[in-house]
C-alpha cells in the first residue's frame, strides 16, 4: 500500500526536519519527502494540512499483563491501546505470570505482538529470577530472543550486592538496566505520599526518601559498574536533581517521567479516596510535579512514558488501601502533553519528538526511525486541534482505570503507520 | 423588605390573662382541688402557659402545683419530613404515677402534637388522668383528640397560621392570625 | 440541620454542626436517664451496622443508641459478612442498599471505606472508625464529655498522648477540638508521631512532663499492642516510664484538669490504676456519653429539612 501524506508539518530533529512537506509511504519505507509530491498510481492521499507528522511514538514503560493477567490486558488489547495513543513501539515490563525472566517468555511476547500486528512489543526482561531479587535471571538468553532492556519493575532490587551483580552482568551486553527505585523497609504499607497527604487521609506514607535513597545507590552502582542506568518514573524534585548530578558527572544515567507525575499531585486525592490516583510511586507534592515539568522542558528528563498499568474494574472499585496500584496511560499520554506543555509553548515539537520517539528508541537499542527518503515508514500523524473527552469511549484497551478520567484535552494522534501498515486511521484502531 | 403584620389579633394580653384565670378555676373545679394535679407544658409556648396557669392555680389555692416541661421532638410521627432544628430540655421533676396531669399547649390543631406528647408522657409513668388545656383550638383535627380546657375556639383556614405570643418568649402577648401564603412569598418565617 | 449528609469525618463539620450534635445529645442524655430509655424518634427507619472489623464497645454503643431511638437495625460483619466470601464491598453495599435501608454505620479496617459506601448508596453513612483515618463519633463523645465538665471547649488546653500514628481517634479528635477553639498538643515518641501535625493545626512534642502541668484535659491513647512488633518503641516498660500516666504524673496535673481515654485501656502501659480510676478520670462518662452522642448523630442525619409546618 502507498499513502501520500499531503501538507503535514513534519518534525524530525534527527533529519533536521521541521517544515510543511509531503511524505510518500511506499510499502514499509518512506518513498519520498518533499514539497508538492506527485500522487503515484494507486496511492491513498491523506490531506494532513494542519496536522503534525512525527516518527512513530515509543512508550518504553507499559504493562501488557500477558501472560498471566489477561483479565486486565492482553498483548492484543494493549496493542490497541498503544495504537490509539499514537504509538508504534512499546517496551513491556516483566511482571507477568510467569515473570518474563526467560527467553521463552520474551519470544512469546514478541511473536504474539507480531501476530496482532498493531505495535511492536520490545519486552524488558527481569533482572532476577521471578523478580525476587535473589538470583540472576537468564539475561543472555533473553538478549538473544530480543529483550530490549532489563528491569525488576514493580519493585526495587533490595540488596545492593544483588544489584551490583545485575549491573555487572548486564554490562557485557549493550542493554540498559531500567530501575524501579523503592526501598521496601521505608515504604512498607505506604499508600500515598508521606506528609500532609498521608496525615489527611489516615494512611501510611510512602516517603520520597524511599525512592531517592535507592536512586542514589543505583547511580553509585552505575559509577562502579559502568552499566547504563535508566531511572524509571521519577516522582520527586530531588530524584531529578540526583539524575542531573549523575549526567553532569558524565555517567550513563537517563530517566523517565509519567504524565500522572507531571500533571497530578497528592492534593488531587481527596477524601473521596480516588483509587485511580493510587499509583506507585505515589503522586507527590505540587512542587515536585512542577520540578518534573521543568525537567521535561529543560532536557533533564530523557523520556516520557506512561507506566500503563491496566487493572480490572473490581481491583479499583474497592477500598483505597486494597486497590491495585496504577493507572492506564497509553491513550491519554500524547493528548496530556500536547494540552499541558505543547499548547502552552513550554515544549517544542522537536523536543516532544525527542522525548517520545528518539530517546526511547536509543535507550531500547532500536534502530532509529527518521522521516527521510528510505527511512522506515513508522509515523504518527497528530491533530493538535482535536477535542478529546476522556471517557469510557476514548479508551481502546481492556481496562478503564485512568487517573485522568473525565478530563477535557486538546490534541491527539489521528493516524499511525507501523512499518508501512496503517494501524490507526482517522482515530480508529485498524 | 415589606414589614408583615398579623391579619387579625384574636386575643390581647388581657383576654389571655382572663382565659388563664378561667381555665385555672375550671381545672380546680374538675379535679375537686389541686392536691393531685401537676402541669406539663409542651415546649416552648405551652411551657410558658403552664407556668402562668400554675401561678394562677397557686393564687387561688394557696399552693402552686408542680410544672414539668416536655419536648416532644423525639415522639413526632413525621421525623422524615421535619425535625426541630433546636431541641429543648424535657424536665419532669416529679413522679407522674397516679397524678392528674394537665397537659398544656398553646394551639390545638391536627392533634398530632398532643398524640406525641401523650406517648412521651407515658414513658415517664402512669398518670391517673391526663387532661388537655390549650389557649386556642383552631379546628382541623386529624386525630380523635379534644381539649378539656380551651381559652378560645378560633375557626381558621388551613392557609392561615394561628400564633400564640407570650412574654417573655415574644415581645408581646397576643393570639394572632397570620397569612402563611403571603408570608412565604416574602420569604419570612417565624 | 447539619451541613453534611453523612458523618464520615470531623474535618467536614462546622462549629455549628458540632454544637448542634452536642446540644441534641444533651436531650438524649435526659432520655437515657429515664426509667424508660426509649423514644420513637426513628421508628420505622432501618439502620445497618456493618462492622468489617471486630469491635465490641463501639458496636454495642451504636446498637443501644438504635434501640433507644426505636430504629430497626441489622447487624452485619465479621464472619457473617459476605465480604469474606469474596464478594466485593461495593457489591455487598449495593445488595444491602437494594433492601431500602436508611443508614449504614460502618467500622472498617481501611481508611476511606465509609466514603466508598457513601458513593455506592443513597443511604446515610456514619463512620464508626475507618482504619487509621477517623472515628468521628468517638471524637464527638469526647467533646461532649469535656464540655459537660468545663461548660465550654473554647480556650481549653488538651494534650493527646501516646500512639498517635496508629490512632483514628487523633484524626477526628484533634481537628474537632481545633474547630471548637481548643488548643491541642500531641504528645508521643517520635516514632509514634503524626507526620504533619500542621494539618491539624496542633503542636507536637515528645516531652510529656513539660506539658502535662499546663493541660485542662489529658487524653491518653491506647497503645496498639499488636502493632508493637517492629520496634517503634523498645518495650512496654520504657513506654510506660516515658509516656504512661501514673500517680506521680497525674499529681502534677493542674487543679480541675481531667483524664480521658477512649478505651479499652492497657493498664500498666499507657495508664495506671491511680489515674484511670481517679476522681477526675472521665473514662466512664465518655462511655456513657457515647450512646447519647450516637443517638444525636443518627437522629440529626435521618431527619429531613424542617419545612416549618406547625401542628
Amino acid at each position: 500500500m502507498a499513502f501520500l501524506i499531503r501538507g503535514a508539518h513534519a518534525v524530525d530533529p534527527q533529519a533536521g526536519l521541521d517544515d510543511v512537506v509531503d511524505v510518500l509511504v511506499d510499502g514499509e519505507r518512506i518513498g519520498e519527502v518533499g514539497p508538492g509530491l506527485e500522487v503515484p498510481t494507486g496511492a491513498t492521499v491523506i490531506d494532513a494540512r494542519g496536522r503534525y507528522l512525527v516518527p512513530g511514538l515509543v512508550d518504553m514503560h507499559v504493562h501488557f499483563r500477558d501472560p498471566g493477567f489477561e483479565y486486565k490486558e492482553t498483548i492484543e488489547t494493549g496493542s490497541r491501546a498503544a495504537a490509539k495513543g499514537g504509538f508504534t513501539d512499546v517496551a513491556t515490563m516483566p511482571n507477568t505470570a510467569p515473570v518474563c525472566d526467560t527467553g521463552a517468555v520474551v519470544r512469546y511476547q514478541i511473536d504474539s505482538a507480531e501476530a496482532v500486528g498493531l505495535v511492536r512489543v520490545h519486552p524488558m526482561g527481569a533482572l532476577t529470577k521471578g523478580e525476587k531479587g535473589e538470583g540472576l535471571a537468564e539475561i543472555g538468553d533473553m538478549v538473544v530472543e530480543g529483550a530490549a532492556a532489563f528491569s525488576d519493575d514493580g519493585r526495587g532490587v533490595q540488596s545492593a550486592g544483588m544489584m551490583r551483580t545485575c549491573m555487572e552482568y548486564v554490562s557485557q551486553f549493550d542493554r540498559v538496566v531500567s530501575v524501579h527505585c523503592q526501598i521496601d523497609t521505608l515504604t512498607e504499607s505506604g499508600l500515598v505520599n508521606e506528609g500532609r497527604c498521608s496525615t489527611r487521609l489516615g494512611m501510611f506514607g510512602w516517603p520520597a526518601l524511599g525512592e531517592e535513597l535507592e536512586i542514589e545507590r543505583d547511580i553509585d552502582l552505575c559509577r562502579l559498574t559502568g552499566c547504563p542506568l535508566h531511572i524509571q518514573h521519577l516522582s520527586t524534585a530531588r530524584g531529578l536533581e540526583l539524575v542531573r548530578g549523575a549526567k553532569a558527572e558524565g555517567l550513563p544515567v537517563t530517566c523517565e517521567v509519567t504524565p500522572h507525575h507531571l500533571f497530578l499531585d497528592e492534593d488531587d486525592i481527596t477524601d473521596a479516596y480516588e483509587t485511580n490516583l493510587k499509583v506507585n510511586p505515589p503522586l507527590r507534592l505540587a512542587s515536585d510535579a512542577a520540578a518534573l515539568r521543568d525537567g521535561i522542558c529543560d532536557g533533564s528528563v530523557d523520556c516520557l512514558v506512561t507506566d500503563h498499568a491496566p487493572h480490572a474494574a473490581h481491583e479499583k472499585d474497592c477500598e483505597f488501601e486494597i486497590a491495585s496500584f496504577g493507572t492506564v496511560g497509553l491513550e491519554t499520554s500524547l493528548p496530556l502533553v500536547l494540552t499541558n506543555l505543547v499548547r502552552t509553548s513550554r515544549l517544542s515539537w522537536p523536543h516532544l519528538v525527542e522525548l517520545m520517539a528518539v530517546n526511547p528508541r536509543r535507550l531500547l537499542r532500536l534502530d532509529a526511525v527518521r522521516i527521510e527518503r528510505g527511512g522506515e515508514a513508522t509515523l504518527t500523524l497528530i491533530d493538535p486541534e482535536v477535542e478529546v473527552e476522556v471517557d469510557d469511549a476514548w479508551f481502546a484497551g481492556k481496562s478503564r482505570n485512568s487517573a485522568f478520567m473525565g478530563a477535557h484535552l486538546k490534541g491527539a494522534a489521528t493516524d499511525v503507520w507501523c512499518a508501512g501498515t496503517r494501524t490507526l486511521a482517522d482515530g480508529t484502531v485498524a | 423588605m415589606e414589614q408583615l403584620g398579623p391579619k387579625a389579633t384574636i386575643m390581647d394580653e388581657q383576654a389571655m390573662a382572663r382565659a388563664v384565670t378561667r381555665i385555672a378555676h375550671e381545672v380546680i373545679e374538675n379535679n375537686e382541688g389541686s392536691e393531685n394535679i401537676a402541669l406539663v407544658g409542651i415546649v416552648r409556648r405551652g411551657a410558658n402557659l403552664a407556668q402562668l396557669l400554675a401561678d394562677e392555680i397557686g393564687n387561688i389555692e394557696g399552693r402552686r402545683p408542680k410544672v414539668g416541661l416536655l419536648d416532644i421532638s423525639f415522639y413526632r410521627d413525621d421525623v422524615t419530613r421535619a425535625i426541630s432544628p433546636v431541641l429543648h430540655r424535657t424536665e419532669i421533676p416529679f413522679a407522674v404515677d397516679g397524678k392528674d396531669i394537665i397537659l398544656v399547649d398553646d394551639v390545638l390543631f391536627t392533634g398530632r402534637t398532643v398524640r406525641s406528647a401523650l406517648d412521651a408522657l407515658m414513658d415517664f409513668g402512669r398518670p391517673r388522668t391526663v387532661q388537655l388545656a390549650v389557649m386556642v383550638d383552631r379546628g382541623h383535627r386529624e386525630l380523635p383528640v379534644r381539649a378539656d380546657y380551651v381559652g378560645k375556639n378560633v375557626p381558621s383556614s388551613r392557609e392561615e397560621d394561628v400564633r400564640v405570643c407570650i412574654r417573655p418568649l415574644d415581645d408581646h402577648s397576643a393570639v394572632e392570625i397570620w397569612d402563611v401564603a403571603a408570608e412565604k412569598k416574602l420569604g419570612g418565617a417565624r | 440541620m447539619l451541613s453534611v449528609r453523612n458523618l464520615i469525618d470531623t474535618t467536614s463539620l462546622t462549629a455549628d454542626d458540632i454544637t448542634q450534635i452536642l446540644d441534641t445529645a444533651q436531650s438524649f442524655a435526659e432520655v437515657n436517664s429515664r426509667a424508660i430509655k426509649k423514644v420513637p424518634a426513628l421508628r420505622g427507619r432501618t439502620i445497618v451496622n456493618l462492622f468489617l472489623e471486630p469491635s465490641t464497645r463501639t458496636r454495642s454503643s451504636f446498637e443501644l443508641a438504635e434501640k433507644r431511638l426505636s430504629a430497626d437495625s441489622l447487624n452485619m460483619g465479621g464472619s457473617t459478612s459476605s465480604v469474606v466470601k469474596g464478594e466485593s464491598l461495593v457489591d455487598t453495599i449495593k445488595t444491602i442498599a437494594a433492601m431500602n435501608v436508611d443508614m449504614f454505620v460502618c467500622r472498617a479496617r481501611f481508611a476511606g471505606t465509609p466514603a466508598l459506601i457513601a458513593r455506592s448508596t443513597d443511604a446515610r453513612v456514619i463512620n464508626a472508625g475507618d482504619g487509621k483515618h477517623q472515628h468521628p463519633t468517638q471524637a464527638l463523645l469526647d467533646l461532649y464529655t469535656i464540655r459537660e465538665t468545663f461548660g465550654r471547649l473554647d480556650g481549653l488546653k488538651v494534650a493527646i498522648v501516646g500512639d498517635l500514628i496508629h490512632s483514628r481517634v487523633v484524626g477526628s479528635l484533634a481537628p474537632a477540638l481545633k474547630t471548637m477553639g481548643a488548643d491541642v498538643t500531641l504528645v508521643g515518641p517520635p516514632t509514634y508521631q503524626i507526620v504533619d501535625p500542621g494539618w491539624y493545626g496542633c503542636a507536637q512534642t515528645s516531652d510529656f512532663d513539660s506539658v502535662i502541668g499546663d493541660m485542662d484535659v489529658v487524653y491518653m491513647l491506647r497503645v496498639q499492642l499488636e502493632r508493637m512488633e517492629g520496634a517503634a518503641i523498645p518495650s512496654r516498660r520504657e513506654y510506660n516510664r516515658l509516656f504512661g500516666l501514673d500517680a506521680e504524673r497525674a499529681a502534677r496535673m493542674k487543679p480541675g484538669a481531667i483524664i480521658c481515654h477512649p478505651g479499652p485501656m492497657n493498664r500498666g502501659m499507657e495508664i495506671e490504676a491511680e489515674a484511670a480510676d481517679a476522681p477526675n478520670s472521665k473514662v466512664l462518662d465518655q462511655v456513657n456519653a457515647g450512646v447519647a452522642v450516637r443517638m444525636a448523630a443518627m437522629y440529626l442525619l435521618l431527619g429531613g429539612e424542617d419545612d416549618g409546618v406547625s401542628y
